[in-house]
């Protein structure tokens, strides 16, 4: 350890000497280019939300400053002018040895654009580091950069080098504690570069495919799942000149490193440094905003910790990670719990229980108020008997007796909950009301991109406290001012994905879940890929049939009612023959299902739908289900490969006629006549249906004898034939 | 004075990111910092203590504040606060002796200060600093011929009394700035000798044959070993590695580099190791007023075990770690957590991690302390140095080094009575175990 210290200084020292020549540039971007702190940003840009009591940007600067880079050009987009004059009043404006560089721009919409506009400032003379404004860490940057100038100097096409950390490559990890999807990443073990990198978001399933030259060209690869991209890269000039030369690359990970990896042509690469000991995660949204607020309480990102962080006040650690400051104006009965954070000038009163939790500065809460695991910023009153569990609370928000905060609730600035108010989970609440329109580009950022509107907006803003107290007043209790966010359709159910509250147990069941079944998929893909005769994959199934064989009864009643759907679905729809197959293929091939059972499913829905189109009599239905044999003939008759299907679809019809749809009952024959003529039957089948129920109990012959004239009809016709 | 502030604010950014290690280190940086500071602050015509007093204040306020943890950082403001006033005070004392004790109007602040008790305690203080060392090292040192850091601050105090004696009033205030910069000169030199001064006392404590303990590494420590070596003694050196940050590697190769016999282990096997170890040495951190021990963690409980097994355990300290303060006083920030990392990769980490349990806090907490607190009474002999010394005495010699910090200085007032107190009266008794645990 201590030898490895110093062979860093020394290399330090070396580092240094080159710094002089060049000094070490970064480019900051002070805008995630993204919605996930919504309503929040919508009146503070992200960098500036205080992560245990210090504005994000300042973790991320004050790693730059300490891991020797000089110049930082800070990229600000959305409220840039919050962000220019925090930094202007900070203390980094007036740091020796270490520059802080603003670049305005009201228009870009992401990274991409924010490269671009840099690019053609022409600031960055080498290699730079690009960051953006949420990432914390405390790696050493020295090895990093040697490492990626060493590459350069032999490869000029080495131009980027991403930092990676290693994490636990359990299913659920990444979507825990990160809020993130699992990620896959193909590198080459010798050279570390990366061949390879996929969102699980993008390829559902977990399937990833190699180029099959990649294999070809690098004698070895290593599949990663349980790596984490820590999104802090090592660039060379050439990667904002790409940007430029690709103006569609918007996104840095979706774009840029995937359209390196695919494209061939250039034969530019990107490599990877693992970092072992230190800490870096960015915050990408609520979720890894409660995780990295909990490693940064337990100073994983030590010496970037609040107490030793903090200038203005003095910030002791006590026992169990409790933080707190020296004017913390404390109940005697009050009860703070382990790694908690209290900031300078809050008072807490009588037998109030905190734990997990931050509470910034100058807040007020009462007594017998409950706060877990919940982020409260600055300047909160929280009055007696509310309970926060999982919540984020901003600025000036106050809270009346009685409120309550179920898990996942967020509270933007200065919103007022009413007396005995209950939050429900994962709302969101703000005083600005929904934008109507969700930005149909993922990519577009905060609505209002000028800090121009964003000023405007707070004008009307106090107007719109005042006419519509009404009309908000109902949505959080007596007295109280907000609105809450609906829930976009189709997002609610990803929302606890994302919020601060723990995953409840039955989402994390699921997830476990879900993971099982694509496990167990991969393994049956992976018998297909040996099925050259894998012996032991064989016999596997063999064993595992007599215990699904319980299941397949009830997936057989799924997969039924899936091929129902699917087949309404069409002749609502007309849509066209094929594609139903492909559909209705599709369905087999997920329940594992034979063609046998397609066929007869297919069948069932046909007739089903006949039964269920109006119909005054019989000869009506006849007709109906003739012209829905005549439409959809072709369906059934690809999943009909020989006899044996065949005679499933007489037997299934058999047993509707019994159960489901007795009115078929009176048509057995004229619809059997009536599948024979549309040669979705074979004569032999029919025989064979009939020789088979010959033999059979007299209950089960009710329908053989209702046709068995046109049995009867048709043997003679085969003896005529064989008479020619 | 810009160029002040910025040095200023560089060193505080420095303190505040950690990224100066070692009390020596830090002392020396203070010192000399302070230096400049006093050199650069303009004296108005009167009161000119005070004004220097002012802005070392000023200045020392924001370096204690910038590390809390680093206390020899406010033990050397301390110590350059005390050396403007002695030199303010003897300039005084020298002028009222010229001017037959009449007070000038203008000097009136001054002398206020310096009242007639003051002068007293001065006195003593300067009296005693010659007898600071216990009579049996006082022979010892006065074999040594580079021992003259004593006799050294007493010939300029008397050489400065001497040329007051026959200066105006005028050139007073050049001649304070210019005092207490050859004073603060000092200092600095005393504590970047300090590792000399300590090591010279090595042949009086380790004997020939002996086997002796130590953890981690400290370059006081490191030094003190050689200087036995160069002496001709031979010894074996145990070392055990100071976990979590194993600096106990680098010491035990420095020592074999030296030619010393040296044998690595690691800290769990302090307590099997105990009793073949005739004497455990360590460096410290800092020094309470007390006499209790901030140390690298891990040395409470080789202190233990040392106890345990009867073998002398002595600390050796540099002056500037004497520190006024006790360790349950609530400003003293005594421990400081580091990242867990050193103990468990993140990556270790992310594999204890179970995401089931309801309050989404991970179960597994990495607890990293940096110090350890040694009680006094686990100490048996501190060597500074000003020589060796009783752990009940050590109160008593921070005293003697800053006596005339007094109530206005950064309120020690009454930590410095106490210490007083309780030195005086633990001293002969404790001076009598000590005998009898080495003589």
């Amino acid at each position: 350890m201590g030898a490895q210290k110093k062979g860093a200084t020394a290399r330090v020292s070396e580092d240094q000497e080159e710094l002089a020549r060049n000094p070490l540039q970064a480019i900051l971007l002070a805008d995630s280019f993204a919605t996930t702190f919504r309503p929040i940003t919508l009146e503070r840009p992200k960098v500036l939300l205080p992560l245990v009591n210090i504005p994000m940007i300042d973790y991320t600067l004050a790693w730059l400053e300490s891991a020797g880079v000089e110049e930082v050009f800070v990229f600000c987009c959305a409220h840039s002018k919050q962000v220019i004059d925090y930094l202007e009043s900070s203390q980094w404006s007036s740091q020796p040895n270490f520059s802080v560089t603003t670049i305005e721009s009201h228009n870009s919409i992401s990274a991409g654009d924010a490269l671009r506009l840099i690019y053609e400032r022409n600031v960055i003379h080498g290699d730079f580091v690009l960051i953006s404004g949420d990432t914390m860490s405390n790696m050493s940057l020295t090895q990093v950069l040697q490492e990626h100038k060493e590459r350069r100097k032999k490869d000029a096409n080495a131009i980027m080098t991403m930092v990676i950390k290693k994490s636990k490559p359990s299913p659920i990890t990444q979507q825990s504690r990160l809020g993130t999807d699992e990620l896959f990443m193909a590198i080459n073990p010798v050279t570390k570069q990366l061949l390879c990198y996929e969102d699980k978001a993008e390829r559902s399933k977990g399937f990833i495919s190699l180029d099959k030259t990649l294999i070809a060209d690098n004698p070895s690869i290593i599949l990663h799942n349980d790596k984490q991209d820590c999104y802090i890269d090592v660039c060379s000039q050439e990667v904002l000149s790409l940007f430029t030369d690709n103006f569609d690359y918007q996104h840095l990970r979706r774009h840029f490193v995937k359209g390196l990896l695919v494209d061939d042509i250039m034969g530019y690469k990107i490599f990877t440094h693992e970092i072992h000991s230190s800490y870096a995660a960015r915050i990408d949204n609520f979720r890894s905003y409660d995780t990295i607020s909990k490693d940064i309480i337990q100073r994983w990102t030590y010496p970037f910790v609040p107490d030793i962080l903090c200038g203005s006040s003095a910030i002791k650690v006590e026992r169990q990670g409790a933080y707190r400051a020296s004017d913390v104006t404390l109940s005697r009965s009050a009860h703070i719990g382990s790694f908690t954070f209290i900031g300078q000038g809050t008072k807490i009163g009588n037998d109030t229980k905190i734990s997990h939790s931050v509470v910034g500065e100058g807040c007020t809460i009462g007594s017998n108020v409950t706060i877990e695991g919940s982020y409260i910023w600055n300047n909160v009153t929280i009055e007696d008997g509310c309970q926060l569990r999982h919540a984020i609370v901003c600025d000036g928000v106050i809270m009346r007796s009685g409120a309550v905060l179920q898990p996942g609730v967020i509270l933007s600035f200065k919103v007022v909950v009413g007396q005995q108010f209950v939050v429900p989970a994962y709302s969101k609440v703000s005083l600005l009301q929904q934008p109507t329109q969700q930005d149909s580009d993922e990519e577009l950022e905060y609505a209002d991109n000028t800090s121009g509107t964003g000023e405007l907006r707070s004008d009307k803003l106090n107007g719109d406290i005042a006419t519509d107290l009404s009309e908000t007043a109902y949505e959080l209790g007596t007295g109280g001012v907000g609105y809450i966010w609906s829930v976009f359709e189709g997002a609610q159910d990803e929302e606890w994905k994302h919020s601060v509250a723990p995953i409840p147990t039955d989402k994390l069941v699921k997830l476990m879940l879900d993971k099982d079944e694509d496990e167990e998929q991969l393994t049956q893909d992976g018998n297909v890929l040996s099925a050259s005769g894998e012996l032991k994959a064989d016999s596997d199934d063999n064993g595992s049939e007599d215990d699904d064989n319980a299941d397949s009864r009830d997936d057989y009643g799924f997969f039924e009612k899936e091929v129902e759907a699917t087949f309404l679905r069409a002749v609502h729809e007309n849509v066209k023959v094929d594609h139903a197959v492909l559909e209705v293929n599709a369905l087999r091939l997920s329940y594992n299902m034979a063609s046998v059972d397609c066929a007869g499913a297919i069948f069932y829905s046909m007739m089903k739908l006949a039964v269920e189109s109006p119909h005054h009599s019989a000869s009506e239905l006849h007709r109906n289900a003739a012209d829905i044999i005549t439409k959809w003939q072709k369906l059934l008759k690809s999943f009909l490969h020989d006899i044996d299907e065949e005679i499933e679809v007489i037997l299934k019809f058999e047993e509707m006629c019994l159960e489901s749809a007795k009115e078929f009952a009176a048509l057995f024959p004229q619809v059997l006549h009536l599948l024979y003529d549309k040669e979705i039957l074979q004569e032999d089948a029919i025989l064979r249906w009939a020789d088979e129920k010959e033999g059979a109990d007299e209950s089960d012959k009710v329908f053989l004898k209702s046709s068995e004239k046109f049995v009867q009809w048709l043997k003679e016709a085969e003896e005529e034939d064989e008479d020619d | 004075m810009p160029d002040t502030q910025a040095l200023v604010n560089d060193f505080i950014s420095k303190l505040k990111k950690r990224k100066i290690e070692g009390s020596q280190a830090t002392a020396k940086q203070t010192a000399e910092l302070l230096r400049s500071v006093i050199s650069q602050t303009r004296v108005p015509y009167t009161n000119q203590a005070a004004a220097l007093i002012q802005s070392v204040k000023a200045v020392g306020e924001r370096l204690i504040a910038a590390n809390p943890v680093e206390l020899a950082v406010g033990n050397v403001v301390r110590r350059v606060l005390h050396i403007i006033r002695e030199e303010d005070l003897s300039l005084t004392t020298a002028a009222m002796a010229g001017l037959n004790l009449s007070a000038v109007s203008d000097d009136e602040d001054d002398a206020d200060r310096d009242n007639q008790p003051v002068l007293s305690a001065a006195a003593i203080a300067a009296a005693s600093r010659s007898t600071l060392r216990p009579p049996s090292l006082q022979t010892l040192l006065e074999d040594v011929p580079d021992s003259a850091a004593i006799p050294h601050t007493s010939s300029s105090g008397g050489d400065s009394e001497g040329k007051s004696k026959s200066a105006d009033k005028s050139s007073r205030s050049r001649k304070l700035k210019h005092d207490v910069i050859e004073a603060v000169n000092e200092l600095i030199q005393d504590i970047s000798t300090c590792h000399e001064q300590i090591a010279e006392q090595a042949v009086e404590h380790i004997h020939q044959n002996e086997v002796i303990l130590t953890l981690g590494s400290s370059r006081t420590v490191l030094e003190f070993l050689c200087a036995a070596k160069e002496k001709k003694r031979s010894f074996r050196v145990f070392v055990s590695e100071g976990a979590p940050r194993y600096q106990g590697h680098l010491l035990a190769k420095e020592l074999v580099t030296r030619g010393l016999q040296t044998t690595l282990i690691t800290d769990s096997a302090v307590f099997a190791m105990i009793s073949r170890v005739n004497m455990v040495i360590v460096g410290a951190h800092a020094v309470m007023a007390n006499g209790g021990v901030i140390a690298p963690v891990g040395v409470n409980m080789v202190a233990l075990a040392a106890q345990k097994h009867a073998v002398p355990f002595v600390v050796l300290a540099g002056s500037h770690k004497l520190c006024p303060l006790y360790p349950h006083h609530p400003e003293v920030l005594l421990n400081e957590l580091r990242s867990p990392s050193e103990l468990l990769d993140f990556g270790e980490f992310s594999d204890c991690l179970d995401f089931g349990s309801g309050i989404g806090a991970p179960l597994l907490h990495v607890v990293n302390p940096t110090f350890d607190y040694v009680q006094p009474k686990l100490v048996s002999l501190f060597i500074t140095d000003t020589g060796g010394h009783n752990p009940s005495y050590i109160g008593e010699m921070y005293r003697l080094f800053v006596v005339s910090a007094r109530g206005e200085g950064m309120n020690f007032k009454s930590e410095i009575m106490r210490t007083n107190c309780i030195a005086e009266g633990n001293f002969f008794g404790k001076l009598e175990d000590r005998k009898s645990r080495f003589l």
